[in-house]
């Protein structure tokens, strides 16, 4: 009885811990969606350059974690607004089929790009973290698992409160209401797009770094599917509603777990895209989200 | 009868019956490299796949990125029939693609009332979901595939494109054609002028997915190996280019990007990591610059030769 | 027994009552008008009748069959077809494809016979042409039917919008503000073309109008609606003085 309880933790723990790896990535992806109506599809390789600019400043530059983090998040963050700049912008008035088409376009680049710069082979982490483990009630948490998390938990809080409680924030949510309008009201509203954009990479790339620590190791084209699974989490919460994609985060990673835990772990993929595609046919506005209806 | 016989169609005829001798005739002696044979059977494969692709994406506005699952569906059940089960090759690919046309009818339905970007990634998750069916299917060999003996040769390929092609273009030519379109250009204003919309975006699913699965069929029968990881995402993004490259809506387009496409990965077949790159870059600067395409929404015709009102 | 009978109709979207106990009548071969000031809910009333929106409460009951519930293409085939506020063309199409769309719930052959090019067909091909171009003409359209719909100056599109409409072969014909955007001589046009529309091909005609010239010179009987509710009908003549309607117009231009 006991054992099973445990297991049981034991899964809850690996779900919440890639569960926020996952709501870090779904962030990107709503903040942007909610700003520019754009599925960002290279967010997922702006995730895997984070993971590798970490490694650099691991394993290269010797930076211990926090440094590291920064300045992952740092790099991605310029690289989301460039590449908001070069592919994106020109196509801010085009059909959305015509920006997604871009942005599979800006994810292949990055992917291949990426193969041709760093070569396939897979890097390795250093160990950033001591071994400590820590053991309650026979559930067995590692030093990793809880920085995981609470460097998970701290970066929603600030975004939350950028969001919420200041002026950048206020600009955000008006840009992402009514671009026009709030054109009109003297917000510079290219300026406030790049700053989603960078402040949705920076995230991307923490979940990079968490990733390149809980895995261990990185390759070019490890953005594809957990970014695809991020998008999944975006639209279980609500595409465009930034509690929406830490709840959908979560959630996937829950689920993701169990299902491992039940032994199917060859469907795991699978399970995410069943759950979008549940998703779009019974609500496709997602848990939070509301039906907007098309004026005739 | 008659109507089927005006000057424009005699001159298409001869066209195609002069590229088929030709190249026939250049296998059967010999003188055709065999790399440049799989290079014109894979443009027959590739051109039925864009052209359905182009019924769904193009003709009827609706955004699939699923389509190597349909292409999956057709490949992996003609192969069952003809390799495991002994069965004859053209029943093979037809029931591969009945069978894929009846899995695009169970797309098509439930993800009628999603538009654009949600449809999109729907149809990318139902392809995805096909793959790791077939990944775990140990029926057809699970991750590493199973081998089939070859038998498609270049009649077969061209044959089965020629009347793929001419079906699919009999379908938009016609009324039915034009719902399809009426759709794309404005679906409301369509459903009011009497067009069963639900009708028509399912009938261009599973038409699509119907000559996917051909292609998947003749792809299986010819490259003696198939792999789930052959059918992944990327394949559905190539075919994708291959419609955007020639123009969202043209089917002469479709063919010309199929063509083209299969060019360029033939001539970078020696710098693998390059067409990747290659491509992303292409498809970035055409959204930029051309998202029309090379032939936007017109069709290559030869209606100089003919009589006014023929079709 | 009327063409067109609305019983009791209202429509909510979640707490806004956009139309409340709707009470309407249409009688076979009439030109009604429907005015009333922006927002008071005149296209809704058409969205419902069309099947483009549900009614929340009420019977929509057109030759005599209860339509609410049935959805637009259906209402078409039942022989109603509407214009729209903001036209709705097929912009990237040519003219005449815009208007041999119409054509196909009525003419459409099967699609066995266009994949195998049957005679049928071919057959079928003919009469769309003949009828899209018939009617193209009647609207003085026929030059341009090879012209793509958008590139059309705004009068002739919105010319083109009716015809399409009628391509559908309809008993009732629900016009959007077919005035829109018209210069006075355009609009006596059209006053023109609507009256003679009706007797050619036999229709019932329900308008939305903001124009008054157009309203008070082509419609039988007029219909005021405001704030999701009828608060005058009768003639013309009636309307214009009625207290009630002029009020609901305060500060706007009643131009006779």
């Amino acid at each position: 009885m006991e054992s099973i309880i445990q297991q049981i933790f034991q899964q809850i723990i690996n779900g919440l811990s890639l569960g926020s790896i996952y709501a870090l990535i779904a962030l990107g992806y709503t903040m942007v969606y909610g700003i520019i109506k754009l599925i960002n599809f290279a967010h997922g390789e702006i995730m895997m350059v984070g993971a590798y600019a970490g490694w650099f400043a691991t394993s290269v530059l010797h930076l211990p974690f926090l440094p590291a983090l920064l300045f992952a998040m740092i790099v991605a963050a310029i690289l989301g607004v460039v590449i908001e700049r070069i592919a994106y912008k020109p196509l801010r008035n085009a059909t959305r089929i015509a920006a997604l088409i871009t942005a599979i376009g800006v994810s292949l680049f990055l992917q291949y790009g990426g193969m041709l710069v760093v070569s396939a082979q897979v890097r390795t982490y250093p160990p950033v973290f001591p071994e400590t483990m820590y053991s309650v009630y026979g559930v067995i948490f590692k030093y990793g698992d809880i920085v995981m998390l609470l460097t998970s938990i701290i970066l929603m809080g600030l975004l939350h409160f950028t969001v919420q409680y200041t002026k950048m924030g206020k600009a955000m949510r008006a840009v992402s209401f009514d671009k026009d309008a709030a054109l009109l009201m003297g917000i510079n509203t290219n300026n406030i797009i790049s700053f989603t954009f960078a402040i949705g990479s920076a995230l991307a790339a923490a979940a990079g770094v968490l990733m390149g620590v809980y895995f261990n190791t990185i390759d070019p084209l490890m953005g594809l599917v957990p970014g695809l699974k991020a998008f999944v989490a975006a639209v279980l919460g609500g595409i465009g509603i930034i509690p929406g994609a830490m709840v959908g985060g979560l959630m996937l990673g829950l689920i993701e777990s169990i299902v491992s835990g039940l032994g199917a772990s060859t469907w795991r993929d699978a399970v995410a895209f069943l759950i979008l595609i549940l998703v779009l046919i019974i609500k496709p506005s997602g848990l939070f989200g509301k039906n907007v209806r098309e004026k005739v | 009868m008659r109507n089927w016989f005006n000057r424009k169609n005699l001159v298409m005829l001869l066209g195609i019956v002069l590229i088929y001798a030709v190249v026939q005739g250049l296998i059967m002696t010999d003188i055709m490299p065999p790399f440049y044979k799989l290079t014109l059977i894979l443009m027959c494969i590739y051109i039925i796949l864009s052209t359905s692709l182009n019924l769904i994406n193009g003709i009827t506005g609706q955004f699939s990125i699923g389509h190597a699952g349909f292409m999956a569906v057709g490949a992996y059940v003609s192969a069952i029939i003809t390799a495991i089960m002994h069965g004859p090759l053209i029943l093979g690919i037809l029931a591969g693609a009945i069978v894929a046309a009846l899995v695009g009818l169970l797309v098509g339905l439930p993800t009628l009332r999603l538009k654009g970007d949600y449809l999109a990634i729907a149809t990318l998750g139902f392809g995805e979901i096909v793959r790791i069916v077939f990944l775990n299917m140990e029926l057809v060999g699970g991750a590493s595939g199973f081998t089939l003996p070859s038998r498609i040769t270049w009649t077969w390929a061209f044959v089965l494109m020629v009347l793929s092609v001419l079906l699919m273009k009999n379908f938009v030519g016609s009324t039915h054609g034009r719902a399809c379109i009426s759709i794309r250009e404005n679906e409301i204003a369509a459903e009011s002028m009497g067009i069963n919309t639900t009708k028509y975006k399912v009938m261009a699913f599973t038409m699509g997915a119907f000559f996917a699965g051909v292609a998947g069929g003749i792809y299986a029968n010819y490259m003696y190996i198939i792999q789930p990881m052959t059918f992944s995402f990327l394949k559905s993004i190539d075919i994708l280019v291959m419609v955007v490259l020639g123009g969202l809506g043209s089917i002469t387009g479709g063919i010309a990007g199929a063509i083209v496409m299969t060019l360029v990965s033939a001539l970078l077949a020696g710098v693998p990591e390059w067409r990747m790159v290659i491509i992303a870059v292409l498809l970035i600067g055409m959204m930029i610059f051309r998202p029309t395409g090379l032939f936007g929404t017109k069709e290559f015709s030869l209606n100089f030769l003919g009589k006014k009102g023929d079709k | 027994m009327p063409l067109l009978k609305i019983d009791n109709l209202s429509k909510s979207f979640g707490g806004l009552k956009a139309v409340s106990n709707l009470n309407i009548e249409i009688n076979e071969g009439e030109l009604v008008g429907l005015i009333g000031p922006n927002g008071a809910g005149k296209t809704t009333v058409f969205n419902l009748l069309t099947g483009v929106y549900d009614k929340t409460e009420g019977n929509l009951i057109f030759q005599g069959k209860e339509v609410s519930g049935l959805k637009p293409y259906q209402v078409t085939h039942l022989g109603m077809a509407r214009t729209f506020q903001n036209i709705r063309l097929f912009s990237d199409l040519s003219v005449i494809d815009n208007v041999k769309i119409a054509y196909h719930q009525r003419a459409a052959y099967s699609t066995t016979s266009a994949l195998l090019r049957l005679p049928s067909f071919y057959m079928g091909e003919k009469t769309i042409q003949k009828k899209a171009m018939d009617l193209l003409r009647i609207f003085h359209l026929e030059d341009k039917a090879e012209e793509t719909a958008k590139n059309l100056p705004y009068g002739e599109q919105r010319r083109l919008e009716i015809a399409r409409a009628l391509g559908t072969e309809p008993k009732l014909l629900l016009l959007d503000e077919p005035a829109a955007g018209m210069n006075p001589q355009e609009t006596n046009d059209l006053m023109n073309l609507i009256r003679w529309i009706r007797e050619e091909f036999k229709l019932t005609i329900l308008l939305i109008e903001h124009d008054m010239s157009l309203v008070m010179g082509v419609c039988e009987r007029i219909y005021v609606l405001d704030y999701g509710m009828i608060i005058a009908q009768g003639v013309p003549d009636e309307i214009k003085n009625n207290p009630k309607v002029i009020e609901a117009y305060l500060g706007e231009e009643v131009v006779v």
